[in-house]
């Protein structure tokens, strides 16, 4: 028995004593099954230095249930495949220590996304048609690009900045997490207002404000966020999504300013 | 028709440029939001001034009625500024109201996340929802109050109606829903415009501060309103005048009797 527990504690302990007893409670669901029905299931397994929740999950497939499906590539929180609600709240499995987390879990798929089942979702679908409707790609107002030519040099802390805002790895967390996004799908979300400002700081990108105001300058856009932040607080890259929306917002806003495009009558 | 009407009814009005009315009636949002919330806080001073004691409230209720600067009172004056607050407040309830839930599955959606992420800024906007909605109907009636009786408001008037004509419990539930709703609300416009730049964290104890302190002080001013009205309600209808008001008053009415 571990010194440290009490007769009070309700921590449950493994067989050996030195380890918790960790539950699972796992939202269980096949969409393409049709005899499938949601459910919540739970797996006890022996918690171990270290463990992370990629790690408890792959231990419940191989020793208890090889029909659990959930994502993971780099386990090294890279990739963004493994995010799901962790007690109600997206976060990265390969990021998510279990001695962080109470002896009871509630696991569950990221809402939002297309279910593929488990806790397995299609993020990549969601992203793809979010960069191709906000053009998430350098763009540069040269018919013939001169490849020869040597790149413009660019200042480090700009460079920096730049690289802040890439690093985002399209996990899906801030969509999740976010309430605007939860009640109006067509809401573009944190990862949206994270590219449209990685490359409106990006000298190399010739778009002007009036073409990000095409992108994002309506209410399914930057002026339908209602600033409830959860996108900001359950980054898993820490990203300054606060600022960055903030920011925008300020740019978009001053486009009102403008006049009306005005519509071609002939 | 319109080339622009043709396009609007066909659902094609964005293709040819985005409207700039987004933009407009964010700021407008905002705008008409900071104003309610800084009118609101400079109103609360003023009829908590009744804390100082009625000749305090009289004179403050007169100077707004121009008795000061015109030498007579014209209640009239008030009213120009409750039309003019009550535009704000349509206009701004009208905006706010789209960021409402609009339907059965939207609001069982955002009450859910709410619950399962248990994230305080989330649960703030659905107390900002829980404490607007009241207010399209308190607000309105208070501002229609004002705006037809604004002869009514004084030291005994006000307290007359807080007792006797039974309004506390309007009062009260009002005070509650406007402080906590503009208070969560200057609070998210910190956010959303990303100015005073401050931690999230200075922001949210500045707002409960600012909110703890208000509701402290609007408690009391009601509480001194119910013991004025209490004590005053035999005299019901009755007008408050300092002392010395109502000998210059009684002696001007002696000169005109001569």
């Amino acid at each position: 028995m571990s010194t440290g527990a009490t007769p009070q504690s309700p921590r449950p302990q493994s067989q050996t004593g030195k380890h918790r007893l960790l539950t699972f409670d796992i939202l269980r669901y096949d969409p393409r099954d049709a005899a499938s029905v949601p459910r919540m299931r739970a797996y006890r397994i022996e918690e171990a230095d270290s463990m992370t929740l990629f790690i408890a999950l792959n231990e419940i497939r191989e020793q208890q249930d090889p029909t659990l499906q959930f994502d993971f590539v780099c386990r090294a929180g890279i990739c963004g495949s493994c995010a799901m609600m962790v007690n109600g709240r997206p976060r990265l499995a390969c990021r998510t220590l279990t001695r962080d987390l109470p002896a009871e879990t509630t696991l569950a798929p990221l809402p939002f996304f297309e279910l593929i089942g488990d806790l397995s979702v299609n993020t990549g679908k969601w992203m793809r048609g979010m960069s191709e409707r906000l053009q998430t790609w350098l763009h540069v107002r040269e018919s013939e690009p001169d490849l020869r030519r040597i790149e413009a040099r660019m200042d480090p802390d700009l460079a920096e900045q730049i690289y802040e805002l890439d690093r985002c790895v399209e996990c899906g967390c801030c969509v999740a997490a976010c309430g605007t996004a939860r009640m109006r799908e067509e809401f573009t979300g944190a990862v949206g207002f994270g590219k449209i400002a990685r490359f409106r700081l990006d000298p190399r990108d010739t778009r002007t404000d009036e073409d990000y105001y095409e992108l994002i300058g309506d209410d399914t856009g930057v002026f339908g966020c209602m600033s409830l932040l959860a996108c900001h607080d359950v980054c898993p890259k820490s990203l300054p999504l606060q600022t960055q929306i903030a920011f925008l917002r300020r740019k978009m806003a001053g486009m009102g300013a403008s006049r009306d495009v005005p519509v071609p009558e002939r | 028709m319109s080339c622009e009407t043709v396009l609007a009814q066909t659902g094609l009005a964005g293709r040819a440029g985005k409207s700039r009315w987004p933009a407009r009636l964010d700021l407008l949002q905002s705008g008409t939001g900071l104003f309610l919330a800084l009118f609101m806080w400079g109103h609360m001073f003023f009829v908590a001034s009744i804390l100082l004691g009625e000749p305090a409230m009289w004179a403050i209720t007169k100077f707004f009625e121009g008795y000061f600067l015109f030498g007579r009172s014209y209640p009239w004056l008030v009213s120009c500024v409750v039309a003019c607050v009550a535009l704000v407040f349509a206009v701004h309830a009208l905006l706010a109201m789209r960021k409402f839930p609009a339907t059965y599955r939207q609001l069982r959606t955002i009450r859910a996340h709410a619950k399962a992420m248990r994230h305080a800024d989330t649960t703030l906007w659905i107390w900002q929802v829980y404490t607007g909605f009241p207010l399209f109907f308190l607000a309105s009636a208070h501002l229609y109050q004002m705006l037809v009786w604004p002869q009514n408001i004084g030291p005994y008037a006000s307290s007359d109606r807080v007792w006797s004509d039974a309004l506390w419990p309007f009062y009260l539930a009002m005070l509650l829903a406007v402080e906590l709703h503009g208070g969560i609300g200057l609070y998210r416009l910190a956010l959303k415009w990303g100015w005073p730049n401050a931690p999230r964290r200075t922001l949210a104890r500045l707002k409960w501060g600012l909110t703890a302190f208000f509701l402290v002080l609007g408690l009391a001013t009601l509480g001194a309103y119910m013991k004025i009205g209490y004590e005053h309600r035999a005299h019901h209808g009755e007008r408050y005048e300092p002392d010395g008001v109502k000998e210059e008053r009684k002696a001007r009415m002696e000169e005109e009797a001569r």
